[in-house]
This record gives C-alpha cells, structure tokens and sequence, in this order.
C-alpha cells in the first residue's frame, strides 16, 4: 500500500519500474528499494532463516540486521532495504546461504 | 592507492558536519556511505526538532538532511562523496579499503572520523522474527521515504521519543495505531509528544509489554501482558491483539563494530547505548589520529550529532596543520552548545555515561 495523501510530505508519481520477482513481472517506482518496492506489493517475506528457514521480512531498513537479503541479478546475499530498485531487475527469494556467482 | 587526508566514515548528520568544518579549515576529506544516498537518518525525520537555533530547532529533519548536504556540496573541490559504498578493512596504518558495487578501493589516509551511527536494538520475546515485526525507524524509512505503509493496524513497543513520534507519524499516514506499550511505570519521552497522542485516543500502556507474536508467515496477532514492579508478566492479565505490524523501539545501540575491529579501547556503557569507545574530550580515540563522532560514541539526538561533527571536524583539520580562522571562538561554541544540549534532568544519564568514557 502506497501513501497517497499526507499532510507533510508530498508523493507525487513518480516513473514506474518494471521488475521481476520470483518469475512474475511486478511494478514498481523510482527511488524505490527492492524491499520497499515488494512492501507495497504485500509481499513481507524477503529471506528465511539458515537453519530452520523460518520467514524473515526486514527489521531496520539500514542495512544494518541482514533479515531482508535476497537474490538480484543472480547476486545472493543483497540487502534489499538499501539497494535501489532498477528496471528489469530479477529478484528471487532466497532460501539457501547463497551459492557462488559469476560478477559481470 | 588513493591517497586523501581525512577519511570520513558515515554521512550521516554527524559526518556531514564534520566534512564542512574540515573543509572550512581547508583539509581535504573523503566521506564513505554505505546508503545510496547521504543524509543518515535525518532523511526520514518529519517532525521538528528541539534544541536552539544553532541545531536548527523547529525544522523538521528532512530540511536538515538538505541543509546539511547542501553545506557539504558548497566544497567540491575540498570534499568528495562516495555513496553504495562499504568499508571492508580498516587497519592501523591508515589505509582503509572500501568496496563500492563490484570495485575494491584502497585509500591511504591520515586521520579518520568515524561516525557510523546507530542501529535499533531488538526485543526477545516468541516469534520475534515474524516478518511485520519492524524497528520503528524501520517504518519510519518506509512511510517517509518511500510512501509506503507497513500496514493497518499496528501496535508500538516503547513510549520513548521515537516510539511516541514515529506513532503519531504512523496516524498522520493513515495507519491505525491500536496502542503504545510500555515496560516501565512512567513515559519514556517528552510530554510534548505523549500528550499529541493521548488527544488522539490513543492509549499508552505503561507497566505493559508483549510477551508472544503469533502468525504463520507473517505476523497475524499478539498476546500482550501487565508487568509487575519487577518487570515480570503478571499471570492472568494477557491479552491478544490482532495487528498486522508491530514496532520495536526500545533503544538504539552504537554501530562501533569498525571501532572493534582496529582494536580502539572500548567500554559497554548502558546509558550511552552499548559498547562505545574511550575518547578524550576532543573525540580522538585512544588510536591516534582515530576520531569518532555521532551516536557512535554515545547515543543521542541527531543535534547533538550535527555539533560532534563540527567539533571534530574542527579538531581534526588543526590536527593535520589546518587551523580555522576563528578556531578558539568556534571551539568554545561548540562545547557550549553540548554543554547545552545535555543539560537538564533528562541529560542527567547521558552526562554520566559520558563520564565514563573520558580518557
């Protein structure tokens, strides 16, 4: 859910970004970041637990607690609270530590 | 290598500032921030703040993080930003190495000022790890930066100043906050701020706190309880309330791990937010030419921070031969002005804690 009206801060449309989760073709906006972009889809659960791969969603949105870390662009282990979302992005969720992956 | 002769860690309120009174002394610095953008959390404050003019009281934060930034960008040539960017090592003599995207950086310093900030503790009690469990300030990025909502009814642990405000930020969004729980008997924060909330009906639960989260995948309701004066769950008096997000804001603890890291002597101070450094009363570390700034050292507000940062920004630059022109003058301000903003019973903690921490 997006904020439409609010008394002091202005949110004005900004440019949609096409970005794809999970396989589906979602939307979201510039100056988004990927989990703040799932967020207004619904989507709250971001990464799982290692061990008991219970749900985790995002706790300090500073890249500081590590619950929010997914796949993007095939690179495992991204905090999605601080990376900006971009057009045509791949965000997978993730379930294992990560495996390794060829940087571009 | 790059070679640069100040390195700043953190572009929050506190690195800002300390890059503009460097380079008003005329020292050259580089600032490193992990975010894709400067501005540390002021970015997400929309409320006004307190303090005096010089901290810029009755501005709201989001016009600080401008001010701020746009201080720094007066100095193009004295003062360079590096943003998407994280320090990986730091060692003892002076190189620091950062990565920024895929890019591993070395740069050789002279000084560095760390000023990293804060981040927000957490609470143990059952399922403490359900997705819509969030810091407050976690929600307060994600309604004031990015408009969007955590969802519709919520419930805030802590009636400090950031739970009280961030709840009444959460109204002003259009969220419906069912209550505020409070583990101790009194009010956390400032009348001020109690008092916005009460008038909207909602209710502070003092002697409270949760003891359960329930939910599948994410959070669906939770079971809250009295405390008694020894802040144990009193049998009987549970609850459940059924929320979609709950906000945890029982306190901030420094980010001080880089200051670990180089091996800094370091103290656990409660008062001051958890493991802080020893400092002298200009800041410096007891590494030399190692400085820190901000909540790092001392959680506090984001004006106590601003004055951190000039200060040792100022103390740095004549450090390495760059005195200001009115650096006796801009020296004794600043100290008073600390001296200001910890005054008063609510400082009364603070000024201890900081006691501790002299070298």
């Amino acid at each position: 859910m997006r904020i439409k009206e609010h008394p002091i801060l202005k949110f004005e449309e900004k440019k949609k970004l096409s970005f794809f989760f999970d396989g589906k073709e979602v939307y979201g906006y510039e100056g988004d970041t990927v989990a703040s972009a799932l967020h207004a889809l619904g989507v709250k659960v971001l990464s799982h637990s290692i061990e008991l791969h219970r749900p985790r969603g995002f706790y300090c949105a500073i890249g500081n607690c590590s619950s929010c870390m997914m796949i993007v662009d095939g690179k495992p282990n991204v905090k999605t609270c601080v990376t900006q979302l971009l057009e045509n992005m791949v965000v997978k969720t993730q379930v294992n530590k990560g495996d390794i992956y060829e940087a571009n | 290598m790059k070679q640069i002769d100040l390195v700043i860690i953190g572009g929050g309120p506190a690195g800002l500032s300390a890059a503009k009174m460097a380079a008003e002394s005329g020292l050259a610095s580089l600032i490193v921030e992990r975010n894709f953008n400067v501005g540390g959390q002021l970015v997400k404050q929309t409320h006004m703040f307190f303090g005096s003019e010089k901290q810029y009281a009755k501005t709201r934060g989001i016009d600080i993080a401008k001010i701020l930034v746009d201080d720094v960008l007066k100095f193009p040539d004295l003062i360079e930003i590096m943003t998407d960017t994280s320090v990986v090592g730091l060692y003892k003599d002076k190189v620091v190495t950062l990565l920024q995207k895929e890019k591993y950086i070395k740069v050789k310093t002279n000084a560095i000022i760390i000023a990293t900030g804060a981040s927000e503790k957490v609470l143990a009690f059952e399922n403490n790890d359900l997705p819509g469990i969030y810091g407050a300030g976690a929600v307060q990025t994600l309604m004031n930066v990015h408009g969007v909502l955590p969802g519709n009814d919520v419930v805030m642990v802590g009636s400090g100043n950031i739970g009280l405000i961030v709840s009444y930020q959460l109204i002003q969004a259009g969220v419906n906050v069912k209550c505020v729980l409070e583990a101790a008997s009194t009010i956390g924060g400032y009348k001020v701020h109690a008092s916005k909330l009460k008038r909207l009906g909602v209710d502070i639960l003092t002697s409270h706190s949760i003891k359960k989260a329930i939910g599948k995948n994410y959070l669906e309701k939770i079971v809250i309880g009295k405390l008694d004066d020894k802040w144990k769950f009193i049998e009987g008096t549970e609850e459940e309330i059924e929320v979609d997000s709950l906000c945890i804001s029982v306190g901030l603890s420094p980010l001080s791990n880089l200051l670990s890291m180089i091996g800094v002597d370091m103290k656990y101070v409660s008062t001051l937010g958890g493991l802080v450094p020893l400092i002298d009363k200009n800041h410096e570390t007891s590494i030399k030419n190692i400085f820190v700034a901000g909540d790092v050292c001392g959680v506090e507000e984001a004006s106590s921070a601003i004055v951190e940062g000039y200060l040792t920004g100022l103390v740095v630059a004549e450090k390495l031969g760059f005195k200001h022109p009115n650096y006796d003058e801009l020296y004794l301000d600043f100290k008073d002005q600390l001296h200001n903003l910890r005054s008063g019973p609510f400082g009364e903690k603070l000024r201890l804690g900081l006691q501790e921490i002299m070298r």
